[in-house]
């Protein structure tokens, strides 16, 4: 059951996908999303998840791993279908009509339109988190965040507290589950019964998870503190992000697709 | 006597039909009998762990069959719950499933969930803290401000207070010192000849598998290597070495003494044995020299 969770999940590998500049396939990532919510039309959003999976392929993540990251997230895509389908209003006849309940041709191409758009989302960021470790990534954010903390915004802390947080929660989840066992080994009742009989079954695992979690902090800060750490100031990084040609070429590319893509929204007529 | 835990090709699989597929366990099958005290050793990620956890239906077997008592657990799904009472498991490091404000309140929580009556839970709480040498006033205690061996010996009362008939311990002195480790399985072992459940007892020191366990099951390479009685496990010290075992440290000195051409027997795997087998060739020795 927990071990379904994906978030943070990397799968280290060689790729130029893997290659390229953390801070770089942030920023692509951010414009990808604009992208896929900017070209409103079918054309626009089929080539952009041509072009997702064309980098799944590059990255060597197996396709698979599309619908695992995709399957917490249905209920919520299914929502936002059902949601467009009944409340959108479009011209013309209804296609269907029966007691409170409408349904617009207009509303099923949203319908469509957003489930496609908010799977091609997440679909889109796990490949980012894929293809990064959090360490990384978080590295790439604080460097992106970086001319913010003239404005004395703690970013290095900020970025700190992330990977310890990304660091931790493999931890925690196998910690969980060991908890969820000792006390399923005692009776706990946590696959079955009413709502309120599995929230009081919650109690017996959720009061030693708190106590752990406490108890490793305890014992970060005291590591920590012995290896003389004292803030972001006047500290060096073993590794240095640089831009390289091979960012740069990469770049350039994702960047002219991205391009087109958006681009089709003054060639082909959208929903909007 | 009957077959307590029947253990029939069993295979375990995580995450199966996923590119991270691994298998735990692989075709495992053996037996153990009513009121055995039996030993698991392996070196780690042999597959111990996950073996246990199969004892009393935590896993489910991606083949094979686990039969308790001869009752194949998984025929009723919907009926696990009872084997869990049926078959007592401490994990590792149980104290940190402690969550109650008394030491009374956590071991009371697998009766409860039993259904018990008040009293009947009462007596077993009651029972069980002084089998693991808890005084009373100890259960009204916060488990929170109890030392780390005090705490364990209040986990491993949980799992007695639900009188099983199979009481699995995995690694139970882990981290305790010599006094906590001898205090903790000394109280296993009594509650073993007291009332004559079956034991198993995983461990990776030798000398504890020697000094209380009857047989001795060797895992290796997720497979099953080695099932059978004590004496005849440790006569094979140079398999177990090649597994990547180490032989009781007594065993270590009569292996060296033999290979340093003194005539002696060299399974001997506990204190009181390893004296008298020393008596022995020191006769024979003198016995040869007077002649």
């Amino acid at each position: 059951m927990l071990k379904d969770i994906t978030i943070g999940q990397h799968f280290p590998g060689n790729s130029v996908v893997h290659k390229m500049d953390p801070r770089l396939k942030i920023i692509i990532t951010i414009c990808y999303i604009v992208v896929l919510f900017m070209a409103a039309n079918p054309l626009g959003v089929a080539l952009s998840i041509l072009l997702l999976l064309g980098l799944y392929l590059v990255a060597k993540i197996p396709l698979k791993m599309i619908g695992r990251s995709l399957k917490p997230i249905l209920p919520i895509v299914l929502f936002t279908c059902i949601l467009n389908l009944f409340f959108v209003v479009g011209e013309g006849e209804p296609l269907f009509d029966w007691w409170i309940f409408t349904i617009y041709p207009k509303g099923v191409q949203y319908a469509v339109l957003m489930g496609v758009r908010v799977l091609a989302l997440i679909a889109g960021t796990s490949l980012l988190t894929y293809t990064t470790s959090p360490i990384t990534l978080t590295d790439a954010i604080e460097r992106l965040l970086s001319p913010f903390a003239k404005l004395h915004l703690p970013v290095h802390e900020l970025a700190m507290m992330m990977s310890i947080a990304l660091r931790f929660i493999p931890t925690l989840i196998e910690e969980t589950d060991k908890i969820m066992n000792a006390q399923k080994a005692r009776g706990a009742m946590l696959d079955n019964g009413n709502l309120k009989e599995r929230v009081m079954a919650l109690v017996p695992v959720l009061i030693p998870l708190f106590i752990s979690a406490f108890r490793r902090a305890d014992e970060l800060a005291m590591a920590m503190e012995c290896r003389c750490y004292h803030g972001g100031e006047g500290r060096t990084r073993l590794k240095v992000l640089r831009f390289t040609r091979q960012d740069f070429i990469s770049g350039a590319v994702s960047f002219l697709a991205l391009g087109i893509i958006f681009s089709t929204r003054f060639f082909v007529p959208g929903l909007q | 006597m009957s077959a307590m835990i029947q253990v029939e090709h069993l295979t375990y699989v995580y995450n199966p039909g996923m590119p991270d597929a691994t298998t735990a366990l692989d075709d495992v099958s053996f037996e153990i009998e009513e009121g055995q005290f039996v030993g698991i050793i392996g070196s780690t990620g042999s597959g111990k762990s996950t073996l246990i956890t199969h004892f009393n239906g935590l896993h489910r077997p991606t083949s094979g069959r686990i039969l308790i008592d001869g009752v194949d657990l998984w025929e009723k799904p919907e009926k696990i719950r009872d084997f869990r009472f049926k078959v007592g498991l401490v994990f590792q490091y149980p104290e940190y499933q402690l969550f109650e404000e008394t030491c009374y309140k956590d071991i009371a929580y697998g009766p409860k969930n039993m259904g018990l009556d008040a009293q009947e839970i009462d007596r077993r709480v009651r029972q069980a803290a002084g089998f693991v040498g808890l005084s009373p006033q100890l259960l009204e205690r916060n488990p929170f401000e109890l030392s780390g061996g005090q705490k364990r010996r209040v986990a491993i009362a949980g799992v007695l207070a639900m009188e099983p008939k199979v009481l699995v311990l995995d690694e139970p002195a882990a981290g305790l010192d010599p006094e906590g480790r001898d205090t903790i399985l000394g109280a296993v072992k009594a509650y073993h000849k007291a009332t004559g459940i079956t034991v198993v007892l995983v461990s990776h020191s030798m000398e504890d598998i020697a000094r209380y366990a009857d047989k001795v099951l060797v895992m290796d390479q997720r497979k099953l290597a080695i099932y059978d009685d004590v004496d005849k496990v440790f006569a094979q010290a140079p398999r177990l070495l090649e597994l990547g075992l180490s032989v009781p440290q007594v065993t270590k000195i009569f292996l060296r003494l033999k290979e340093l051409g003194l005539d002696i027997d060299t399974d001997v795997y506990t204190m009181p044995y390893a004296v008298k087998t020393l008596q022995k060739a020191l006769e024979k020795r003198k016995g040869e020299a007077e002649c």
